[in-house]
């Protein structure tokens, strides 16, 4: 059972900033997210893509201003808890029991959930039936790539992690490659290399193709493809993975009791505190009269919720406000000499 | 503004007028229609508001742009009419539109 004066539930931009603004004002954190990586959207929707409206910075990458606010985070320590979801959060007389997928458990007075639209899960196949074979014979990670050795394992999808699991099982299974169009979107290298691979019978490459149904009894015997003329075809196979990327889903923060409306958290503008105490919602998932969903709005949020956590796990003490350019105390915590 | 009609995959008509300027995704949103999630808000990041467009309009609106197919991609269960809502910019033009919403958008 770890203890920690707040949890931030979301390691984006506005996770990230919170806890900076929880260091700086002396508290601890700790920092769960799905995602096997810091940054959420920024890192995972568009690294690449320039932003603008970031105060002070005329232009920055998502990855760019993922890095700079792990940069800002540096002096503190703090513990990242990646690849693991947030699954229960209870309450235990004054404080907050909060569960991961991973049995990682913390008690705090303090829970702020910079959650985005939700945690990042895999796009998976539309046929219901697909469910029955998932993690057994279909799944949209390779976690232990020797399973596949001598079988024969048909790749769904168009872009990188379809395109390069499609070359490296080339070499020890039999491969399909299954993908609803012609043009793929990876790099152009491994484009290039799938193509030869087809060409020189090492992968079956079917395009203009898309999951129609799974058969099998107790294990995956094959499956149908369809065409965008409707033509069906059979394929046998052993195993099937699916590489749609990711997308967001609200999971299990809609069981917390919170007030939920379209994917967002109510709370007050004071604390950002939802309806239940010590529970804070900041960021993209909260909602309340005015919000705009904007990184910069995050940021404030975030620094008005820390805030409120000194009241609950300092209950004896004052908060006292103070600036980064005169503390002393402050200075100290970000290791800078005072003047 | 364009008089546009939302489909949901269990044959709902939802008819809107929507502003010019404002895209069919923005539209659906403004007015609470059922099935377009659009959680990156319209930055063409996530294909929750894939929508099928009718044929005879398919070829009429604007052709999609460079990442939009890519997107498409992801979407849950696409077509040939596909297309990102948040990508469809409302004028005069498309007065009449209709598009279908898919059951699911993930």
């Amino acid at each position: 059972m770890i203890k920690t004066d707040a949890l931030i539930i979301g390691a984006g931009p506005t996770g990230l900033f919170t806890a900076h603004q929880l260091k700086l004002i002396g508290l601890s954190c700790e920092v769960v997210d799905n995602l096997d990586k810091i940054g959420g959207q920024c890192i995972e929707l568009y690294p690449d893509k320039p932003i603008y409206d970031i105060p002070a910075v005329p232009e920055c990458t998502g990855e760019e201003l993922t890095n700079n606010l792990i940069n800002q985070l540096k002096p503190f320590d703090i513990k990242f808890h990646l690849s693991e979801r947030v699954e229960e959060v209870k309450k235990e007389n004054d404080n907050w029991l909060v569960k991961t997928n991973n049995g990682t458990s913390f008690s705090t007075p303090n829970v702020i959930i910079a959650g985005g639209v939700g945690s990042f899960e895999p796009r998976k196949f539309s046929p219901k039936e697909c469910e029955k074979f998932e993690n057994k014979s279909l799944f949209y990670s390779v976690k232990d790539k020797k399973i596949f050795t001598g079988k024969t394992v048909s790749i769904f999808g168009g872009g990188d992690s379809a395109l390069d699991w499609a070359v490296e099982l080339s070499k020890e299974c039999s491969v399909n490659v299954i993908h609803r169009r012609d043009e793929f979107r990876g790099a152009q290298a491994t484009i290039d290399k799938v193509h030869q691979l087809a060409k020189d019978g090492k992968i079956n490459l079917f395009t203009q193709y898309q999951m129609a149904s799974v058969k099998g009894d107790k294990n995956l015997e094959s499956i149908d493809i369809k065409h965008d003329n409707n033509e069906i075809k059979n394929l046998k196979t052993d195993y099937v993975l699916g590489f749609f990327g990711l997308i967001m889903q609200l999971g299990p923060i809609a069981n917390w009791g919170l007030n939920i409306d379209k994917k967002t958290i109510e709370v007050d503008t004071e604390k950002f505190e939802t309806n239940q105490k010590g529970i804070y919602a900041v960021g993209d998932i909260c909602n309340y009269p005015g919000k705009l969903k904007l990184i910069l709005s995050g940021f404030h949020e975030g620094a008005l919720a820390a805030r409120a956590c000194f009241k609950l796990a300092r209950p004896n003490e004052k908060y006292r406000f103070e600036f980064t350019t005169s503390s002393k105390t402050i200075k100290e915590r970000l290791g800078v000499k005072g003047d | 503004m364009a008089k546009i009609t939302y489909i949901t995959h269990d044959n709902q008509k939802y008819e809107v007028e929507v502003q010019n300027g404002l895209t069919v995704m923005e539209g659906a949103v403004q007015n609470d229609i059922p099935g377009i999630d659009a959680d990156c808000g319209g930055g063409m990041a996530c294909a929750t508001c894939h929508v099928y467009v009718k044929e005879d309009w398919f070829n009429k609106i604007p052709e999609k742009e460079d990442g939009e197919e890519d997107m498409l991609d992801m979407a849950f269960e696409p077509k040939t009419n596909s297309r990102l809502s948040c990508q469809i910019v409302v004028s005069d033009e498309i007065d009449g539109l209709e598009v279908n919403i898919p059951s699911k958008q993930a």
